[in-house]
């Protein structure tokens, strides 16, 4: 993959808690199992040795990483060293309204028992580690819009209560 | 965000997932329980039974879940692409997102996989669209972008493609570009996704705008049109109320993600020329630096952050465009407030962006205003990453007004700096102290101050600067030996500046000898005080300092012939130590003084060279932050050797010692008592040459060159070889016993490569039977992120077992690259397919009966036995597939003729797989026996 210096592209987005348990992983730049392992743990350990009020920004090996803690939380992207950190940081606050509007008041479990809601709204919302569409609204119309076919497939449950219930 | 009554219903499992999260649950009761889920889950899809497309789904979901706890998943794949091909929405969505969490590029599954995309590409179904373009942005392999590049730009433009599916066109076409920009192919879609700045629907431009941005950095004129559109665009979001915008205004500031990628895209390209453009633009940029100064609309951090995203674009683009004094003045001034403003995010940011607006010569001088603030976010800033850029924006504004002051900060700070950027900031120090030193013994106290303060911290490369200086310039040769002598006076200093001391005396302490109160012997007492508690590296260094005093001064000789003599020395455990003790005792015994000076000569000058401590800190920083740096002050810059002319090529290769290894630079003299050869375990770091430019030796073969080399056998083109600097990738196509490959190199990096140097080595063996040329040699200047070409034509002459080298040289940010990889070039590729019908190719086979011509070989298939992916390998591979030939119509036959410049020589092979025991067994039968053997072992090796 050829870089450019002037690319706007995230490299990935993690949500790992306090207690150091990844959540949510997305890689935008192929990344083999055992460098994403090596970096998530990496990252997790400098990210979580930060004390509140830091800045929202580190550099860590070639790349800026952007971060945001929600509750029990943390929002994590990898940008390249001439992106724009301020945008990407609210790309993660737009990410948590979408989650909440979804969810309603979204907490950490929502994210893990509903995971795959989670991806396909980061989907609707960014693709490629770009930005997709940053209306609140066409974001949420697509995820609605999924989840009527979902009940036109079958019974409205979601999948990981069939899942508990198998 | 208290949700915890939703735990109803779950099985362990799940509970699991909750308990790791509340009561920290012990890990191995973890783990088996998953492994008994696994287990279970495996003989759900091994089982005699087929299952439903739910279950398959259910299974599969669970799988990703066990992924998402962190566990290893290694089987599912092939059950989550069966998911693809269902017409259930849920179904179809749970394969698409276990593949793009799970696959990665290179999987063998990707050709099913893009079948399944393929149809829902064509099903029109925007919903079904929509996961499969998210399918091909999420794996955005190779293999991919060969069957999708050229179909999405038309998904893209055309008339009736709904927005979203058009937005997500857009985003997927973008990755395939990044991933394969050769083959996304260029044509009239082009000027239309231009015009999609124009769209109405903000969602559609933001999109493009992000594709946009990336060809027009690879084709700048192509989408020069872009540059107009994207002005008036960003002009009707800057001017619009608040409100206009709907959706698209994210806490009262109108489509910042849209602002920002529009003044990114303009930053690929020059000011525009068009005045009435230029001037809206100016407009623009104007209107955004003004709002910076009215009050804010909310108290939301949301609402000052995209705000300030858009501001700190703006500004790149100003700095950018680098022309307007007046927008210059003004982004300084917004970016001086804001480097005390509370928010630590913006101090941050600010120190950041003031450090490129430092290497504009518009800007330089009022960025340097700012230095007391900048000073005292170094001392009071709470956050190591803020402290960080406030050392990079002093690094930034340094000039030769202000380095003193600089320098002092900087070495005041090192005191109390974090263990992480210390070495960073004695690099810094340490080029700055070279780079703007009017007075020499500036120089040398700076650095010794260094050593003093961070001594652990002060590299190689530092300390042999500082000798390549003081040895350059004569004029500070003694100020430095006394400075030395007083430093290690010091009851415990640091072993680099025994190591600096010990070299700068050996070569000038006759400078201070004079002074009694450092006479020969008194400094060779003191050097030698620090001897027992150095390590073994310094103390070679030392013994060499003690014979270069046998010849500085002829009194303390018999002193050192005495500590050279002791049994610590001559018998020291370490080989190193004792070979310089024995041979330097040696040549003080036996060589007449003449010899000795000869010998012992006082080291000439070095060569000038771009500092290794800028290559040190570029190799640290990457190489873009530091280069422009350094670009732009060039000019400002000193000649730091001073006097000396740089040493002509020629000679400076035979006589440039490095202060390190060849101490005497005994090299080249009459009784060389020869060191150790240079390794790094021996003399330590001592012995290794690290000035000398690598010489030209051809690299080992890459790792995983094998692997790709095998992947070549079956098809033309592809990526070759892929690190972090560089990929080579290949087309190819061959005719007879012709063939012509085009090799492009991708500079990955946004530096430069230099010196890059091509060679296709074809070994003594290989010579007589294949040639190669390489028709031109290319630029040896390869530019960050351009890719060049290179065309290779070759000839088959007669049969050929090993592969030609493609051996690749070339400098990056100071260091030499050294790459070597096998050239797909094998002996099926002069394939002629053959067609026959049954009866003849059995009577040739017949034919072909001498044990010498038959080659069988049994083997374990190490990939998924299917049909099809076989009898692509088979025509892949050059021979014709004949179809009803063999009376089993599981087994597969070929037949083709071998193309070489001298003959012509015909094959058939057979591969009968046995689905049970997954083996196959593959005879080849050819009129000669090392070419049956060649092509048996390259097909083996496909399946």
């Amino acid at each position: 993959m050829l870089e450019e210096s002037r690319e706007e592209l995230m490299r990935f987005m993690l949500l790992f808690s306090r207690q150091g348990k990844l959540r949510l992983q997305k890689w935008y730049l192929a990344t083999s199992d055992k460098e994403r392992k090596k970096m998530v743990r990496e990252l997790m350990q400098v990210v979580l040795a930060r004390k509140p009020k830091m800045c929202s920004f580190l550099e860590w090996r070639d790349l800026k990483v952007v971060y945001k803690r929600y509750a029990s939380l943390y929002f994590c992207c990898a940008i390249e060293g001439q992106d724009n950190e301020l945008i990407t940081l609210e790309l993660i606050h737009r990410y948590v309204e979408l989650l909440d509007k979804y969810f309603g008041s979204v907490c950490e479990l929502d994210i893990i028992f509903n995971f795959e809601k989670a991806y396909f709204i980061l989907d609707e919302f960014l693709m490629g580690g770009d930005v997709q569409d940053t209306s609140k609204k066409s974001v949420l119309k697509a995820i609605e819009q999924a989840d009527l076919l979902q009940e036109e497939d079958e019974s409205p449950r979601s999948v990981l209560e069939e899942m508990g219930l198998a | 965000c208290f949700l915890f009554h939703r735990g109803e219903g779950f099985n362990g499992l799940f509970l699991l997932a909750v308990a790791s999260i509340t009561l920290n649950f012990v890990k191995e009761a973890e783990i088996k329980r998953i492994n008994k889920e696994l287990a279970n889950i495996r003989s759900k899809f091994k089982g005699d039974k087929a299952l439903d497309g739910y279950s398959k789904k259910k299974y599969v979901c669970k799988l990703l879940f066990i992924f998402l706890l962190g566990h290893d998943i290694d089987f599912g794949h092939m059950e989550a692409v069966n998911l693809l091909s269902s017409n259930r929405y849920t179904e179809k969505q749970i394969g698409y997102l276990f593949i793009s969490v799970l696959v990665n590029s290179n999987s063998e599954l990707i050709r099913l996989i893009n079948n399944a995309i393929k149809n829902d590409l064509a099903s029109r179904n925007p919903t079904f669209m929509g996961l499969a373009l998210h399918c091909i942005a999420s794996v955005g392999s190779r293999e991919m972008a060969e069957a999708f590049a050229g179909e999405i730009p038309k998904v893209l433009v055309a008339g009736d493609t709904m927005d979203s599916v058009k937005q997500s066109a857009a985003l997927c076409l973008l990755r395939l570009y990044r991933t394969s920009p050769d083959l996304v192919p260029m044509g009239d879609w082009t000027s239309r996704v231009v015009h999609l700045l124009n769209d109405q629907h903000l969602g559609v431009v933001t999109a493009a705008t992000s594709l946009i941005t990336t060809l027009a950095q690879k084709n700048p004129e192509e989408f020069k049109t872009s540059v107009s559109l994207a002005v008036s665009r960003l002009s009707r979001i800057v001017t619009s109320a608040s409100t206009d915008l709907q959706d698209y205004t994210y806490y009262f500031v109108p489509a910042p993600w849209l602002s920002v990628k529009l003044l990114r895209l303009l930053q690929c390209y020059p000011p525009p020329e068009d005045p009435a453009v230029r001037g809206r633009l100016t407009e623009c940029l104007e209107t955004i630096l003004n709002k910076a100064q009215e009050p804010p609309k909310s108290k939301k951090v949301q609402h000052s952050n995209a705000k300030n995203a858009v501001l700190f674009e703006a500004i790149s683009l100003i700095i950018h465009h680098d022309s307007e004094p007046n927008l210059l003045v003004r982004a300084c001034n917004q970016l001086g407030q804001f480097l005390q403003h509370r928010e630590t995010n913006l101090r941050y940011l600010a120190l950041e962006s003031m450090c490129t607006l430092a290497s504009s010569e518009f800007s330089h001088e009022a960025v340097k205003t700012h230095i007391e603030t900048v000073i005292n976010a170094l001392k009071t800033e709470r956050d190591v990453s803020v402290r960080q850029r406030a050392v990079d924006l002093l690094y930034a504004m340094c000039d030769r007004s202000n380095a003193p002051q600089i320098v002092a900060e900087m070495l005041s700070y090192l005191e109390t700096a974090d263990y992480s950027i210390r070495e960073e900031i004695v690099l810094k120090v340490a080029i700055l102290a070279e780079k703007y030193a009017v007075d020499y013994t500036w120089y040398v106290d700076t650095i010794l101050n260094l050593i003093r303060i961070a001594g652990d911290y002060v590299s190689e490369e530092v300390w042999y600067r500082v000798i390549q200086i003081v040895i350059n310039r004569d004029d500070v040769q003694g100020y430095a030996a006394k400075t030395v002598f007083e430093a290690l006076q010091a009851p415990a200093c640091h072993e680099n500046l025994v190591k600096v001391g010990g070299y700068i005396l050996g070569e000038f302490g006759n400078l201070i000898a004079g002074d009694p109160r450092s006479s020969p012997l008194i400094q060779f007492n003191l050097l030698h005080s620090k001897f027992h508690l150095c390590s073994v590296p310094t103390r070679a260094l030392l013994l060499s300092t003690y014979i270069k005093f046998v010849n500085l001064f002829p009194e303390v000789k018999p002193t050192i012939q005495d500590v050279l003599r002791s049994d610590s020395q001559l018998r020291n455990a370490d080989v190193e130590l004792q070979q310089r003790a024995v041979e330097y005792l040696r040549l003080s015994t036996v060589a007449s003084t003449d010899i000795l000076a000869t010998v012992l000569e006082e080291m000439p000058p070095f060569p000038e060279r771009e500092s290794s401590i800028l290559a040190k800190l570029k190799k640290k920083k990457g190489p873009s932050t530091v280069t422009d740096l350094e670009d732009t002050k060039r000019e400002r810059s000193v000649d730091v050797n001073g006097g000396p002319e740089p040493a002509p090529a020629s000679t400076s290769a035979m006589s440039t010692p490095s202060p390190s290894a060849d101490l005497l630079g005994l090299g080249a003299a009459p009784p060389a008592p020869a060191g150790p050869p240079p390794s790094s375990s021996g003399g330590g770091g001592l012995l290794v040459d690290v000035f000398s430019d690598s010489a030209s030796v051809v690299a080992p073969l890459a790792p995983g060159s094998e692997d790709n080399f095998a992947r070549f056998v079956c098809k033309n083109n592809g990526v070759l070889f892929e690190n972090q600097l560089l990929q080579i990738g290949l087309k190819s196509e061959f005719r007879q016993n012709l063939g012509r490959m085009f090799i492009f190199y991708g500079n990955k990096t946004s530096t430069q490569f230099l010196n890059f140097t091509p060679t296709l080595i074809c070994s003594d063996e290989l010579q007589p039977n294949i040639l190669g040329f390489i028709t031109k040699p290319v630029d040896p200047t390869v530019e960050g992120g351009a890719q060049v070409q290179q065309v290779v034509n070759i000839e088959c002459v007669s049969d050929f077992t090993e592969a030609p080298v493609l051996n690749i040289q070339f400098r990056y940010g100071g260091t030499f690259q050294n790459v070597s990889v096998q050239l797909p070039i094998t002996l099926n590729k002069f394939f002629q397919p053959t067609e026959m019908a049954s009866q003849d190719f059995f009577q040739r086979w017949k034919q072909l009966s001498n044990p010498q011509q038959e080659v069988q070989n049994i083997f374990k298939a190490k990939h998924p036995m299917d049909t099809e992916v076989t009898k692509a390998k088979i025509i892949g591979f050059g021979s014709a597939l004949l179809e009803e030939v063999d009376p089993n119509p599981a087994n597969f036959v070929g037949a083709g003729i071998i193309h070489t410049k001298t003959t012509q020589i015909g094959c058939l092979l057979r591969l009968e797989p046995n689905l049970q025991a997954q083996m196959y067994r593959l005879t080849l039968r050819t009129s000669k026996e090392a070419v049956s053997q060649r092509l048996c072992e390259l097909l083996s090796a496909q399946f």
